[in-house]
């Protein structure tokens, strides 16, 4: 069907999910008191805030993964030309691979990988 | 013979006989939409009873078996109970993005569906970036997820965002490298051409060892992506009670749940796609009699065998397994299956180019 499935496929979804919520407000019975909206936490009232503060490891996590998501992208158009190219194409994956994996190393050298 | 691809094309040529261009195109948009939603729907319905008469038959138990013949209506009136509760926000919640994180889930899921080829010459979008597309598309979930954990204003959702937002980036690294090793065999980003090029043999067993552990961390990488066990740390029940969707109510969480089952079809789909030949049936080498035999099986009923398969193999997963820790979780990944996978794209790449496989 071409391009055009993109935007059936969204409205399709968007359809979907806004009748399903639609009918479910119709057919639902909404009643209100003080408690029913407070954050669940097992039945205790919440202590502190609730946006709290992290482990500073997911940011670093994020931040490797950024370098490795790039290198994943220009891996794609290789991928497709690698067979045609021959041997020459295997060497500068190999070159690549090898300066990728020398920061990759120095990362996990300074601790980023570990869960601290 | 009566085939997907043979209905759509009869559909196609009436409709252009009876209309003209423009509302034959909007016909088949509307048709295609509603194939697209039923088949939505009872993918939704099928994976949900699965995995508890899979999880039932497991443990040694019935599982349901109360409602319609075998239990088989069970995920149905689950239905019907979802949509008769309150779908409440809670008070503290960033109430925008708490109602729009479910929609995104779905549009992401529904997008997904577009250049998957369910049987030979039927698929929606025949796109030459097919793979590509959907490592783009399907790294859009983690966006839901970590909204709709944010918007709650809830810790345990938090946390189970947070969690699923590392894991789910991380895993993606080398579910890319895995696939990206059979991109480099076929030659070609486009899904119908990785198809065609295991007409003599699925990648699995033309690749030798290279593609089976590519095949083997394609698996746990999508285990891991689509959030199940036993990497379900976004929504660890025995520590977090549901994770990121904690506040979620009614037909949001139905939609969430939703969104979670068709997304364990499409990675499976795209598994079976890349490694065991999509709708290919299978052929063994010069038996002209079997192959024949194998080619009255239907394209489409091969496409879903081999997807239900891995399905069964990830519900199975399930049940084997224990649950991992975050820091053991981030350790497999980045210790072990980042550099295996790429030195595992280097050997697949040396077998590409000199011509090893078969």
């Amino acid at each position: 069907m071409g391009p055009s499935s993109m935007i059936v496929l969204i409205l399709a979804a968007l359809t979907f999910s806004t009748f399903a919520v639609l009918i479910a407000k119709v057919v639902t019975k909404f009643t209100t008191n003080a408690q029913k909206g407070q954050p669940y936490e097992c039945g205790i009232p919440t202590q502190g805030k609730t946006w709290t503060q992290l482990n500073v490891g997911y940011y670093l996590f994020a931040l490797i993964f950024l370098i490795f998501d790039v290198e994943l992208v220009f891996l794609f158009p290789w991928a497709v030309a690698a067979k045609k190219v021959g041997l020459m194409a295997l060497v500068e994956i190999i070159i690549f691979f090898f300066i990728l994996f020398m920061g990759f190393l120095y990362a996990h050298k300074k601790g980023a990988l570990k869960w601290m | 013979m009566l085939s997907f691809s043979n209905i759509s094309k009869s559909i196609d040529t009436w409709l252009n006989a009876t209309f003209n261009s423009t509302w034959t195109m909007l016909f088949e948009m509307v048709i295609a939409g509603v194939g697209v939603i039923s088949l939505f729907a009872i993918l939704g319905l099928v994976l949900v009873l699965m995995e508890r008469r899979v999880a039932a038959w497991i443990q040694i138990r019935l599982g349901p078996n109360r409602v319609g013949p075998g239990g088989m209506l069970q995920s149905l009136a689950d239905t019907v109970k979802l949509l008769v509760k309150e779908g409440m926000t809670p008070d503290g919640a960033d109430k925008f993005l708490f109602n729009l994180a479910p929609f995104i889930a779905i549009i992401v899921a529904m997008l997904l569906m577009a250049p998957i080829a369910f049987a030979k010459n039927f698929q929606l979008w025949d796109m030459n970036i097919g793979v590509l597309y959907v490592t783009a598309i399907s790294s859009i979930m983690v966006i839901s997820i970590l909204m709709a954990g944010w918007a709650s204003n809830n810790k345990y959702s938090l946390m189970g965002a947070m969690r699923s937002g590392a894991q789910i980036v991380s895993y993606e690294l080398s579910a890319g490298l895995s696939i990206l090793a059979i991109v480099v065999l076929s030659g070609s980003l486009n899904l119908n051409d990785i198809i065609q090029s295991q007409a003599d043999g699925w990648w699995i067993f033309k690749g030798h060892i290279p593609v089976i552990i590519a095949f083997i961390i394609f698996i746990i990488a999508v285990t891991a992506e689509t959030n199940r066990a036993p990497f379900d740390l976004a929504e660890a029940e025995s520590e977090l009670t549901a994770g990121f969707h904690t506040e979620y109510s009614g037909m949001k969480f139905a939609l969430f749940f939703l969104a979670e089952y068709i997304n364990v079809f499409i990675v499976c789909a795209i598994g079976a796609t890349l490694f065991l030949g999509g709708w290919m049936p299978f052929h063994i080498g010069n038996w002209e009699s079997f192959n024949h035999i194998m080619d009255y099986i239907p394209s489409s009923m091969w496409f879903f065998s081999k997807t239900f398969f891995l399905i069964f193999l990830i519900m199975w997963f399930r049940w084997t397994f224990p649950r991992l820790r975050i820091d053991q979780l981030l350790n497999l990944e980045w210790k072990y299956l980042l550099p295996i996978s790429m030195f595992n794209l280097l050997l697949v790449t040396a077998m590409a180019i000199l011509g090893w496989h078969f």
